[in-house]
């Protein structure tokens, strides 16, 4: 069967295409962004004899407001009003195969896939056009969708567009831009705020049950025995399903199945194991477990010297905690599997299921749509996994599974603990003249693709086994992310200890190692700052060559008034910076703060940043990124830590895994962009949190005269910090 | 059968009357705009009005509301015609994700109906039962400060 007919036969309502195999990118040079993936340029745009104008991505809306963006790039360079452009994104059976929506690449990616495409179709439309009216393409103007007063619509025949990108592409004139560069209000936001069907939480289809799974007390545990009984009788009740240790229920509505699984939990009987490390002792256990050590960066001569100063940091376990549990919806028909998931990646979460399942990749397609915000590889694939399991069982009826809080926070996969020394020295000059700096840390990224890292794989019956894990290489790292300072040393050395050992589940959490690497590198910079007698915002500058990262530096230090700002007893200021993954977005943070001594309670005041994001498409969309990224790790940095005993995860709801509410917040945030209209686009979605927790940590040490290196820096530890 | 009156139309529902108010209103009555977050009056974003006071909807039982007034997400605008703090919200860009924020918007409705000048540190109080994870926060507040302003 062809993609074609099993759509049909699913039932689904859309217009397929088949997306032609792909052809070595190589042959035809680079070509940009995910072009070099899907080069086809009618796989990104297609255009109707009617005049819609539809655009495909392969990536997903996670609440970063990526379909606001993507939609002004294509109308920017299509020269059409953004109302008129209709964006698919990430379906199997639609859209291009972009793998994750993840690591603030969606811009690269997919926005210079799509500018560039859009830029060439215009191209095309415009030789059409030339052709028919017998004058040279250069003297016709495009406005509006149509060639000098010929709509698109009525240009496009056949399979006009279906031709291979160039390398190159007559781009606009970022002077003369109209949508780009320019706030567009969000699309996705007026249905969000009104309560229509937008998240696959709000999916109903017609017939659907509710299914809830009764998750395993911790990871390991076994079923030793399951009464059933009970469970099956109660209201609404259809079927319970079980699979080695996967157990499900299946209820007509909702409160019946969760009201019943809460009766099947009381009548289960589970085998543990204390197969969890003392939580006071993980980060010993995380700095001896077996690893595999590579050294990423060395420069100059880095060894022991004299008067070293040398400094551990500490990372605890931190959840994604979404404010919605994951929620996916599969159908089973006719032996194809349609399942809609908030996934990042539906094409890797296609390859897991068929891998499960046994069903061949071909039968099964994942269609995004939105969950509650992500921040990484939370449980959206387990519960594509869950809703896949449950619905083969219940053929013919679309099958809602919904996690419950208490699993969501005991089995997503959390960002890893991970511990940092750096050692380093100033010169009499004042400069860094030794810098070194080692990490440990498990693997950041644990995503399907493979059948093993989805959690039910884990409890069927043919249970499937994660794959070892792997290190991100550099540049971009995964655990080592942001590990090598964008700074210039005279010398320094950075090893990467690749811990191999996860005694608790993990993935990648926004912005993966780089937000405690970043975190430990700019309080050391402080700390070096301070050895050097420096200023720590122009020690900064001394050691900065690229012009981009002063300039933001810079910004963020005029317009918090970092030259004029006078310490007060309880009060500090603290600066941080870096380039996320050293080759994406720049990002400074000025923060103040004010410390209780006697409470140890941080009340942040004003935080300023400083953001240089290459080419701005919509720069509400990056500051409201911004804003946002510099709250939440402000909730990593003064409140998160996953706690745990020796069998379970015990952070189970918000009680035990407090996150920061409004009180907390700071008193303001001011965001400041710097624009490179031209330049590639420099991914945003993660480049606050380092240099926030940076900031923070300057700012309280410089209130206190007291470094805390250990996250999260909760009123209580500070309190017990500055009592001994 | 249990009678509930929700946004102005009362409706037959033939539920458990131990069932929370959100699962009802989801289930039953196939309305999106509380959320399920955490079933435990934790984080908010499954917020409704009764009687015009903000509740959690995962904790009440459809069982104590006969007779009584509910309001939901749904009962203050459309996308073509939105209620003055949802306009306030869209005019701010007050979302990320924007799971959190239909509890938000009703968690401030039921603020500026009681104080309709409230002052920044009795907005940032009254909306700490209110969890948001994107980070989305700073731009809530301004859009409560927006809706006390507009009319």
């Amino acid at each position: 069967m062809n993609r074609r007919s099993f759509i049909a036969s699913s039932g689904a309502l859309v217009v397929s295409f088949s997306l032609l195999p792909r052809v070595a990118a190589a042959q035809a040079g680079k070509l940009p962004g995910s072009l070099s993936q899907e080069p086809m340029l009618d796989a990104w745009i297609r255009i109707a004899a009617d005049g819609r104008i539809t655009v495909f991505t392969g990536k997903a809306e996670l609440g970063q407001g990526i379909k606001t963006a993507l939609i002004q790039v294509a109308a920017e360079e299509l020269v059409v009003d953004p109302a008129r452009i209709e964006l698919v994104t990430a379906d199997t059976a639609r859209t291009p195969d972009e793998q994750y929506t993840a690591g603030s690449q969606s811009m690269q990616e997919s926005g210079t896939a799509i500018l560039h495409a859009a830029a060439q179709t215009r191209a095309v439309l415009t030789g059409l056009a030339a052709k028919r009216l017998g004058v040279p393409a250069e003297r016709l103007s495009v406005r509006d969708g149509a060639v000098n007063g010929v709509a698109y619509g009525e240009l496009v025949a056949g399979e006009a567009l279906h031709v291979r990108a160039q390398p190159q592409s007559p781009l606009r004139d970022p002077a003369g831009r109209t949508v780009m560069g320019k706030p567009l209000p969000r699309v996705d936001i007026p249905a969000k705020l009104t309560g229509q069907t937008i998240y696959v939480q709000d999916l109903r289809l017609p017939g659907m049950v509710h299914a809830r799974v009764l998750r395993p007390p911790s990871y390991g545990a076994r079923l030793r025995a399951l009464d059933t009984a009970q469970a099956a009788r109660m209201p609404g009740v259809l079927k319970v399903m079980r699979d080695g240790s996967f157990v499900a229920l299946v209820a007509e509505g909702e409160f019946q199945a969760i009201s019943a699984v809460r009766a099947l939990a009381k009548a289960a009987q589970w085998d543990e194991h204390a197969t969890l490390p003392e939580s006071k002792e993980i980060y010993q256990k995380i700095r001896t477990l077996p690893s595999q050590d590579s050294v990423i960066h060395e420069n100059g001569k880095s060894g022991s010297g004299a008067a070293m100063l040398e400094a551990e940091y500490l990372r605890p376990y931190q959840m994604h905690a979404s404010i919605g549990p994951s929620c996916a919806v599969a159908l089973y028909r006719d032996e194809a599997l349609t399942v809609w998931t908030h996934s990042q990646g539906v094409y890797p979460l296609r390859a897991a299921l068929a891998e499960m399942t046994g069903m061949p990749g071909e039968r099964i397609r994942c269609i995004h749509m939105e969950g509650a915000g992500c921040y990484g590889h939370n449980a959206a694939d387990d519960a594509a996994a869950d809703a896949a399991l449950v619905a083969r069982a219940v053929p013919g009826r679309p099958v809602r599974v919904q996690w419950m809080r208490e699993d969501e926070h005991g089995w997503e996969p959390y960002g890893p603990a991970m511990v940092s020394r750096a050692r380093g020295r100033v010169s009499a000059e004042g400069t860094v003249e030794d810098f070194q700096y080692e990490l440990w840390s498990n693997t950041h990224s644990t995503r399907p693709g493979p059948a093993g890292y989805l959690a039910s794989a884990w409890q069927v019956q043919k249970p499937f086994a994660p794959p070892p894990p792997r290190a991100i290489p550099q540049p971009a790292g995964g655990g080592d992310r942001n590990a090598i300072p964008l700074y210039k040393f005279a010398a320094s050395r950075v090893v990467h200890h690749f811990v191999t050992e996860m005694p608790l589940r993990v993935s990648a959490l926004r912005a993966l190692g780089a937000y405690m690497n970043i975190f430990s590198i700019e309080s050391f910079m402080d700390e070096l700052a301070a050895a050097a007698r420096a200023d720590p915002v122009e020690f900064r500058l001394r050691h900065l060559q690229d012009p981009r990262a002063q300039a933001v530096v810079r910004t963020a230090a005029e317009r918090f008034g970092w030259q004029d700002w006078k310490k007060q007893p309880g009060r500090g200021r603290g600066f941080g910076f870096a380039r996320y993954k050293n080759l994406a977005a720049y990002t400074a943070v000025a923060c103040e703060v004010e410390v209780d001594r006697d409470s140890g309670r941080v009340r942040v005041g004003r935080v300023v940043a400083a953001n240089d994001s290459g080419d701005i498409v919509n720069p509400d969309g990056i500051v409201n990124q911004i804003e946002g990224g510099i709250v939440q790790s402000t909730s990593w940095t003064l409140h998160e830590a996953v706690a745990f005993d020796r069998t379970r995860i015990t952070s189970r709801d918000w009680g035990g895994y407090p996150i920061l509410r409004f009180p907390d917040l700071p008193e303001s945030i001011e965001v400041h962009l710097v624009n490179r209209p031209g330049q590639p686009f420099l991914g945003t979605g993660e480049a606050a949190q380092g240099p926030t927790a940076g900031a923070l940590g300057n700012a309280i040490a410089h209130a206190t005269g007291t470094r805390v290196r250990e996250l999260p820096i909760t009123a209580a530890r500070l309190r017990q910090v500055l009592g001994a | 059968m249990i009678n509930l009156n929700v946004n102005g139309k009362t409706q037959e529902l033939d539920a458990d009357p131990a069932t929370p108010l959100l699962y009802a209103l989801r289930d039953h009555l196939q309305l999106n705009g509380a959320k399920f977050g955490c079933g435990l009056g934790q984080c908010g974003a499954c917020t409704v009005l009764v009687d015009g006071r903000a509740v959690f909807s995962c904790v009440t039982p459809i069982s104590t509301l006969a007779g009584r007034r509910i309001t939901t997400l749904e009962g203050l605008g459309t996308p073509e015609k939105p209620g003055r703090v949802q306009r306030a919200f869209i005019a701010e860009q007050a979302a990320q994700c924007g799971y959190c924020i239909p509890g938000m918007i009703m968690q401030a409705q039921a603020l500026l109906d009681g104080t309709p000048h409230p002052t920044s540190a009795e907005i940032r109080k009254h909306m700490s039962g209110n969890l948001c994870r994107c980070g989305t926060h700073m731009r809530i507040l301004r859009a409560v400060e927006r809706a006390a302003r507009e009319p």
